[in-house]
């Protein structure tokens, strides 16, 4: 946890032992994270290691079976549903927390009938209702920041993944959100593109921005990250400071795990 | 060298045929054809034209309204909605339009009298419906069919929208409504926008049908005055005429829509 100064131990994200179960496969076994204003947190393991599904129950795209989950101080409600998974009892307050949760996905998801400008301020237009104007200023000056200013006018068809990932990284940062999730937000990419991607988000890990971020550039999670978990088999097997996880990490699997990389 | 003789036969064969073809249309219609009736009969075929016209595009504007519900809950559900749907898909594209323009209003068209029949008071405040020329009739039997070849296509449509561009709308604090109005709806049709363009063509040359119940259409139009003129071949060649153009105003406009959103994936 390296953000230890006063003021900065604020809570973005709390994660509470949460557990997931696709039917018999129990694919999360308790797992519990805190992120604070300002944490760069990486997650790192094998597939199949239970880390994306952790980052899609923070936003509820997958229903944890078991856990709390606590966004900016606001507990998320939950009820049990017949599927036998936890559900936000609350739409409104789901989707309030979700505009503040910046989601940035594997696939980039872009919306393919809208221009890239126009996927940069559809959520803040459509669902915080930003006046057209104000949302066009500021997704002009997020495509500037992400490299994608000529662009703005191109679908998203015509753009490399590099391109994609930029704009989909602008679409996120346009509803200012409290904290950014990453899923692996590289490994759709060519690897001549991964760096453009990487770069920005270096960028916006300096500028002191809450991120949790699943992946498997270890390097990069070297770098960035204030903290680092592993996770093996829906279990943390080792986390910590990246010197720690990544230079002497005590559990076996995790030195295996990241020997690769120096 | 006898292949290159053969091929020259045989484009002359053709050629040769072709302008025979030509010859015959240009002699027929300039000697053979009589064309004095068209003064009279004008009126009559401008109102089977504006028949035509709006049968095909009410038909198409409520029949796509309905395709949408249709096409959503066969993907959404509730089980029992899309069994509903799914079953009136069938139907619908199972049998013949013409039986459905004549079970319309053979069925309905002398239901509603019949009630009227036992029951005066119905007579008294619906005579409108025991009224309802064939044109009502011929116009909910297109809309039905094209509800229920559409909402099929849009099934698919919607189905065909990926996954990930709905999920990053919900991921933005999108409500269900709201992510079906801005991501899924728009994104689906543009999807299938080429393939409504051809049922839309398709369907304007459905609407002959409702000649078979006595609707002055361009059809039945026709058909009036071939029987008082005694002419069998010139109003059918002026009638295919007008459909060629009606569709090629279609094609027209349907290309210059997709041009204007693209829909390229």
């Amino acid at each position: 946890m390296a953000n230890q100064q006063a003021g900065a131990t604020t809570s973005a994200v709390i994660v509470d032992d949460l557990h997931k179960a696709f039917g018999e496969l129990e694919v999360l076994k308790g797992v519990s994270l805190n992120a604070r204003e300002g944490d760069v947190v990486s997650m790192i393991g094998a597939s199949g290691s239970g880390k994306s599904t952790f980052l899609r129950c923070i936003n509820f795209l997958e229903m944890p079976t078991k856990g709390r989950i606590v966004v900016t101080g606001e507990e998320i409600a939950l009820k049990p549903a017949r599927d036998g998974n936890l559900h936000p009892s609350d739409k409104r307050q789901l989707e309030r927390i979700r505009t503040k949760l910046g989601m940035v996905f594997q696939s980039f998801n872009l919306w393919q009938h809208m221009t890239v400008i126009e996927n940069v301020m559809e959520a803040p237009v459509h669902v915080l209702k930003v006046p057209k104007a104000e949302a066009r200023a500021r997704a002009e000056a997020l495509l500037q920041k992400v490299g994608l200013y000529d662009k703005r006018d191109q679908y998203p068809a015509f753009l490399s993944g590099g391109q994609q990932q930029r704009a989909a990284i602008a679409r996120a940062l346009a509803m200012e959100p409290k904290v950014m999730l990453f899923d692996e937000p590289t490994s759709a990419l060519d690897p001549e593109l991964v760096g453009e991607v990487l770069k920005v988000i270096r960028d916006l890990a300096k500028e002191g921005r809450t991120m949790i971020l699943v992946t498997h550039e270890m390097k990069f999670a070297r770098d960035v990250s204030s903290h680092v978990i592993y996770l093996h088999q829906g279990v943390i097997e080792e986390e910590g400071p990246p010197a720690q996880v990544f230079g002497t990490p005590r559990s076996e699997r995790c030195k295996q795990f990241v020997s690769g990389i120096h | 060298m006898a292949w290159v003789i053969a091929k020259n036969i045989i484009k002359a064969v053709v050629l040769g045929a072709l302008l025979a073809i030509a010859a015959l249309i240009v002699y027929w219609f300039f000697f053979a054809s009589r064309w004095d009736w068209i003064p009279k009969y004008l009126p009559l075929l401008l109102r089977g034209l504006w028949y035509t016209i709006t049968l095909l595009a009410l038909s198409c504007l409520f029949g796509f309204l309905l395709a949408v519900p249709i096409g959503l809950v066969q993907v959404t559900g509730p089980g029992w909605l899309a069994l509903i749907a799914k079953s009136f898909c069938t139907v619908i594209r199972g049998t013949p339009l013409l039986i459905q323009v004549w079970l319309l209003y053979y069925g309905f068209g002398s239901l509603f009298p019949q009630i009227g029949m036992a029951w005066p008071g119905f007579k008294e405040h619906f005579m409108w419906l025991i009224r309802l020329d064939g044109y009502w009739y011929a116009l909910l039997a297109f809309t039905l069919s094209y509800a229920g070849y559409e909402g099929e296509v849009m099934r698919g449509a919607f189905l065909g929208v990926p996954r990930g561009e709905l999920e990053a709308a919900r991921a933005f604090g999108m409500s269900p409504a709201k992510v079906a109005r801005r991501v899924w709806f728009p994104r689906a049709v543009r999807l299938v926008f080429p393939t409504l363009a051809g049922e839309t063509v398709l369907q304007l040359k459905s609407t002959p049908l409702a000649f078979t119940i006595a609707v002055m259409d361009l059809m039945g139009v026709t058909s009036k005055i071939r029987q008082d003129t005694y002419l069998t071949f010139e109003p059918l060649m002026l009638l295919a005429v007008l459909y060629m153009g009606l569709t090629f105003i279609l094609i027209l406009i349907f290309n210059r829509l997709e041009r204007s959103i693209p829909t390229r994936r």
